[in-house]
C-alpha cells in the first residue's frame, strides 16, 4: 500500500485516460487505490472546488470521525446520521483501506498510522493545483469556519488564514466563526484583504435596523462562458450560538424567502449555474433543497460532515444537489457540471480525502505556513504531557479530549459538575504521542474563552441540558444548531433523542445521588455568550496536564441512551 | 420605527404611532384607544374574543407568516405578517405561551394592504397566531418561535 510521493507526483505527471471509479458504479465494493484517488480527468464546462470548517489547520492533522452521529424522526438513518459499518455499507466502501480510514473512526489509530496524517493547507494547495490543471476555468469555493481555530489563527486574529487561503486562490466565501472576530474586523479583512482577490458572500445577513444586506448575497462568474451564481449562506444561528455582543447590527437566521428571490434574481441576471456556499449544516440543506427552487448544488458544511456522494433532492423546481465536504482540511470536493443550452445537463461528484502522505506539499504553500509560524513555534511546541490513549472530540456526546477539558475543570476549578461546548472542530492526538500547547488550542482557540464558575441549582442544570439537546436532536433541522451536545464532567444522565424539549433528560446524579432541582451545585464551564473577564480556557487545561506525568482519561462520561433501538448513526466502541 | 411600515403610511396602528410621536395626539387620546380587556386576557381565546369580538378562527393558508425560526434575542424579535386575503379589516398578533398573548392588533383602512410589520418581545418557546379579520370573518396560520438559551453552537 505504501507509495512513495515521487511514485505518486510520476503517476500524477502522466494523465490517465483510465475512467475514475465513480460511486454505486462499481459492481463490486469501491477501493481505490492511492495512487488513483487524485485522478480526476476533466469533466463539463462547470467546475467547483470546494473545502468547508477547515478551523485553521495549516498543517496536517489526526481527525478520528464519529461513532455517534444520531439522527431523529426522519433524518434517521440517513446521511449524514451514519457511522462506522454502516457508512461504509451505505457507500459500499471496503474496510481496511484510504477511504474508509477518511470517512469513518473504524480502527483509527492503527489505519491512521498507516496512511498518515491528512489535511494541510501545503498540501491541499499541490491538489487544489493539480485538479485545476485540468479546469483552468474552474472556482474555488470556501464555505467558512476558515479563520478560527488554532493558535496562529487567534494570535494573528484571523490573518494567517485570510492570507493562506489568498495563496491559495479561493474565489468566493462565507462565514460562521469568522463573525467572532467582531463585525468590525470582519469589514476590515473585506475591505483591506478580500476586495480585489475574494468574495465574501452571505444572502441571510442583513442589518437588523434597516434590514438591507451586510454583505454581497451572491456572484456571477463565468466559466468557459457559462455564467454561475455563487450564493453565500452564511451559519444562521452565528448571534444565537455565538456572542452576539460581536455583531449587534447584524441579523441573521434562514432566510428561505429571501434565498429564493436571490434565486429567482441571479437566473434572471443570466446565471445558468445556481449554487449554494451554505453553512448551514447539513440537515438544514436538506430541508432548504427541499423548499428553494432553481438550486442546482449546495455545497455546505457546518456540521462536518463528510458525504461521498450528494443527496438530491426533489423540490417544485427540479432537483437539487446537496453536498458537505467534512472538515479540519481533510477533504476537497469537486463537482463538474455540464452545461448545454442553458441547462445543467449532467453532473460529477467526489470527494477527495487528502492525506498528506499522497501529497507532495506546495514548497510556496509550505514556506508561507512555516514563516507564520516561526515567531511563536516555541510556545507551539511546548510538550505539556502525554496521553495513554487516542485524544478526540467528535461524537454526539462526548469525547477523549473533551473528557480531559472537562476533568481538568473539575480539578483546577473545584467544581461539582463541569460543562463544555459541543464544539466540533479539533484535532485528535495518537496514544503516546506528546499533548502540545497547540493541541489544546485545537480544542480551545476562540475570542471569548474565558473559564466560568458559577452557583447554579439542578433545576436550572436540567433546563440547560434540555434546552441544548433539543438544538441537537429536533425533529424540524430548522430549530438545530449544528453543535453536538454540551460535554458533562461529574453528572450522569440519560437522554432520549427521540422525546420532546423537557422529556429528553432523566436519571440526573451526582456522586450516586439524584441530583437536586433546589439544590446549588458548583458548575465550571466556558465560552459564554455573555461577557467574562477572566483566566481562559487553555490555561487550565495545561495547568491540569503539566501536573501529570502521563494523561489517563478515568471515564469517558458519556449518558446512557434510550428510546433509539437499532440506530445506524449510533455505535459502541 | 421600521422604514417600510412608515413608507407604507397605509397601516392605521402605525399610523398612530408616527402622530404620537409627533405630538399630535395626547396621551389621553392613545389611551381611550387602549383595548384594556384584550391586553389582559391570559389566553388566545379570551384575547381573540376581546379585541377581535370571538375566537371562531378557520385555518388559513393565505396568510404569510415571516418570522425567525430561533430568536436571535427574545426581547425584540422581527416578524411580518402579509396576506393575500382581501378587505382585511384588522390583523392581530398573538404569542400564544406570553403572560398576556395578544403583542398587537391593527385596524386598517379599505385602502390598505393586508401588510403589517413588527417587533414582539417572547419569554419563551411559543407559536406565533396571527389573526386576519375580513368581512366579520377571522381566519390564523401560526409559526413556532423557538426561544433558548444559545451558546454551544458549531
Amino acid at each position: 500500500m505504501n507509495i512513495s510521493r515521487r511514485e505518486f507526483l510520476q503517476m500524477l505527471a502522466v494523465a490517465s485516460a483510465a475512467g475514475v471509479v465513480l460511486p454505486g458504479q462499481a459492481a463490486n465494493k469501491r477501493s481505490i487505490p492511492p495512487n488513483q484517488i487524485y485522478e480526476l480527468p476533466a469533466f463539463g464546462n462547470v467546475s467547483l472546488l470546494h473545502f468547508t470548517d477547515c478551523h485553521a489547520q495549516l498543517m496536517p492533522v489526526w481527525f478520528r470521525e464519529p461513532n455517534i452521529n444520531i439522527g431523529v424522526g426522519n433524518m434517521k438513518g440517513n446521511p449524514p446520521h451514519l457511522v462506522g459499518k454502516h457508512f461504509l455499507k451505505h457507500y459500499g466502501i471496503a474496510p481496511n483501506t484510504p477511504e474508509a480510514n477518511a470517512f469513518t473512526y473504524l480502527n483509527f489509530v492503527e489505519a491512521s498510522k498507516q496512511y498518515g496524517k491528512v489535511g494541510g493547507f501545503a498540501h491541499l494547495a499541490t491538489l487544489v493545483k493539480h485538479i485545476r490543471a485540468q479546469r483552468p476555468e474552474s472556482l474555488l469555493l470556501d464555505g467558512g469556519d476558515t479563520w478560527q481555530g488554532s493558535a496562529t489563527a487567534l494570535w494573528t486574529n484571523g490573518q494567517d488564514m485570510v492570507d493562506a487561503t489568498k495563496l491559495l486562490g479561493v474565489d468566493v466565501m462565507t462565514g460562521h466563526w469568522e463573525f467572532t472576530y467582531g463585525a468590525e474586523r470582519v469589514n476590515e479583512i473585506i475591505e483591506n484583504d478580500l476586495e480585489g482577490h475574494m468574495d465574501f458572500v452571505a444572502q441571510n445577513v442583513i442589518d437588523n435596523q434597516w434590514e438591507e444586506d451586510v454583505f454581497k448575497p451572491y456572484v456571477i462568474k463565468e466559466m468557459n462562458g457559462i455564467p454561475t451564481a455563487i450564493i453565500g449562506q452564511a451559519f444562521p444561528y452565528t448571534p444565537i450560538a455565538n456572542p452576539r455582543w460581536m455583531i449587534p447590527e447584524w441579523s441573521f437566521g434562514i432566510r428561505d424567502d429571501k434565498m429564493q428571490d436571490t434565486v429567482d434574481a441571479a437566473r434572471k441576471g443570466g446565471a445558468q449555474v445556481v449554487v449554494v456556499l451554505s453553512h448551514n449544516g447539513m440537515d438544514v440543506d436538506l430541508k432548504m433543497a427541499s423548499r428553494v427552487r432553481g438550486i442546482d448544488a449546495i455545497m455546505g458544511g457546518h456540521t462536518h460532515d463528510a458525504v461521498p456522494e450528494p443527496v438530491k433532492v426533489k423540490n417544485a423546481g427540479g432537483t437539487t444537489l446537496v453536498i458537505n465536504s467534512g472538515s479540519n482540511g481533510k477533504f476537497l470536493s469537486v463537482l463538474d457540471f455540464d452545461v448545454k443550452n442553458g441547462e445543467v445537463r449532467d453532473f460529477r461528484y467526489r470527494l477527495l480525502p487528502i492525506f498528506s502522505n499522497f501529497i507532495e506539499p506546495d514548497v510556496e504553500m509550505g514556506k508561507f505556513i512555516s514563516d507564520v509560524r516561526k515567531p511563536y513555534i516555541k510556545r507551539l511546541n511546548e510538550q505539556l504531557g502525554v496521553a495513554d490513549e487516542v485524544l478526540y472530540r467528535r461524537g454526539n456526546f462526548n469525547g477523549t479530549f473533551d473528557q480531559l477539558i472537562l476533568d481538568a475543570m473539575l480539578d483546577v476549578q473545584e467544581a461539582d459538575i463541569a460543562f463544555s461546548p459541543g464544539f466540533r472542530w479539533g484535532v485528535s492526538v495518537m496514544p503516546g504521542e506528546p499533548i502540545t500547547f497547540e493541541h489544546v488550542m485545537t480544542q480551545t482557540a476562540i475570542t471569548y474563552p474565558t473559564a466560568t464558575l458559577n452557583e447554579v441549582s439542578g433545576e436550572q442544570i436540567k433546563v440547560i441540558l434540555e434546552d441544548v439537546a433539543d438544538n441537537l436532536f429536533n425533529e424540524d433541522p430548522y430549530y438545530q444548531q449544528g453543535g453536538d451536545m454540551v460535554r458533562v464532567g461529574g453528572l450522569k444522565y440519560s437522554i432520549d433523542p427521540t422525546a420532546k424539549i423537557g422529556k429528553r433528560i432523566t436519571d440526573m446524579e451526582l456522586n450516586g445521588k439524584p441530583l437536586d432541582a433546589r439544590k446549588n451545585y458548583r458548575l465550571a464551564g466556558w465560552a459564554s455568550i455573555e461577557k467574562r473577564e477572566g483566566t481562559p480556557i487553555w490555561d487550565v487545561v495545561t495547568e491540569y496536564i503539566r501536573a501529570q506525568d502521563t494523561v489517563r482519561i478515568k471515564e469517558l462520561n458519556i449518558p446512557k441512551i434510550k428510546g433509539l433501538g437499532k440506530n445506524p448513526g449510533l455505535a459502541e466502541v | 420605527m421600521k422604514r417600510r411600515s412608515f413608507l407604507k403610511g397605509t397601516v392605521a396602528s402605525s399610523m398612530l404611532g408616527v402622530a404620537a410621536s409627533a405630538g399630535l395626539l395626547t396621551p389621553q387620546s392613545i389611551l381611550a384607544a387602549w383595548p384594556k380587556a384584550a391586553f389582559e386576557a391570559k389566553d388566545v381565546d379570551d384575547g381573540m374574543e376581546a379585541v377581535l369580538g370571538s375566537s371562531d378562527v378557520t385555518e388559513s393558508g393565505d396568510i404569510n407568516i415571516k418570522a425567525p425560526d430561533i430568536a436571535e434575542n427574545g426581547a425584540v424579535v422581527p416578524i411580518t405578517i402579509s396576506t393575500s386575503i382581501s378587505d382585511v379589516e384588522s390583523i392581530a398578533i398573538f404569542i400564544e405561551k406570553n403572560p398576556v398573548p395578544l403583542a398587537s392588533s391593527y385596524d386598517l383602512g379599505p385602502t390598505a394592504e393586508g401588510f403589517i410589520s413588527c417587533r414582539v418581545k417572547m419569554g419563551k418557546t411559543s407559536d406565533l397566531i396571527a389573526v386576519v379579520k375580513s368581512e366579520g370573518k377571522l381566519y390564523s396560520a401560526k409559526k413556532m418561535i423557538k426561544v433558548t438559551i444559545g451558546g454551544c453552537g458549531g
